[in-house]
């Protein structure tokens, strides 16, 4: 089965391209395999206590709890992303596999096509 | 070879649309194929019929008609994406009952599977304006 990797790198919210990107990532997890990488800003996505009912914005993060139900369970960050950002595992809904440069070279390497978002 | 465009950038917006059509032209050029155009996000404007940008600029939406119309391309536009952003072809406009519609016709609304299928299909897929 080929394998599609979806790269989020857009902080959510201030956009809607995590959220749009996350529609394409369902869509794509029926018909192939998904991986998910949180690259730079996009971890914020992932980020648990989101209030979001103050923006008017759909609060999509929960979605990413569902992902595992639709057959998604490979979801990645960078390591020097979290750190940079002082953030740690613990302020995250899920958890991702933390991935050195080497990490993420194979994972895009390791990917029939790679949707950006 | 078939290339897969992604086009994520409004046309004047940001460069990605132009970048994205010279891009195209290159492929085209170069003999190899395009299996689709997918425009997503705010990309979708590019598909606006009533973009009128001033007569000594390049008139993006008229120039992806004219390529898609010259190599009878795939020039899709994601429903969802469109239907937010107030893209609308003559049916989507009777179905949610708006006074007028603004797609133009050499472009097609159509859903995500197509975003998939052409990432799967083609040999390589290229984004613009993620």
């Amino acid at each position: 089965m080929k394998k599609l990797l979806f790269v989020q790198s857009k902080p959510p919210h201030g956009s809607l391209q995590g959220q749009e990107g996350l529609d394409a990532i369902l869509a794509g997890s029926a018909f192939v395999d998904c991986a998910i990488l949180f690259s730079g800003d996009g971890i914020y996505q992932l980020l648990s206590r989101q209030h979001t009912d103050a923006l008017a914005s759909r609060d999509y993060a929960a979605t990413y709890l569902a992902l595992a139900d639709y057959g998604v369970d490979q979801l990645y960050c960078v390591a020097a992303d979290l750190k940079q950002r002082s953030l740690t595992m613990a302020d995250l809904l899920l958890n991702p596999t933390l991935l050195d440069d080497a990490g993420v070279k194979a994972l895009l390497h390791g990917a029939d096509a790679i949707l950006d978002f | 070879m078939q290339f897969m465009i992604v086009v994520q950038g409004g046309p004047y917006t940001t460069q990605a649309s132009l970048t994205a059509l010279h891009f195209a032209r290159a492929v085209l050029a170069s003999g190899h194929k395009i299996y689709r155009v997918f425009f997503y996000h705010d990309g979708v404007y590019n598909g606006n019929a009533l973009i009128a940008p001033p007569q000594d600029e390049i008139d993006l939406h008229q120039t992806w008609c004219a390529l898609g119309k010259e190599h009878s391309l795939e020039l899709i536009v994601c429903v969802a994406s469109a239907l937010r952003r107030g893209l609308l072809d003559a049916t989507e406009a009777q179905r949610y009952e708006k006074s007028a519609s603004n797609l133009d016709p050499q472009f097609t609304i159509s859903g995500l599977g197509q975003l998939i299928d052409g990432a799967l299909t083609a040999d390589r897929t290229m984004t613009f304006g993620a």
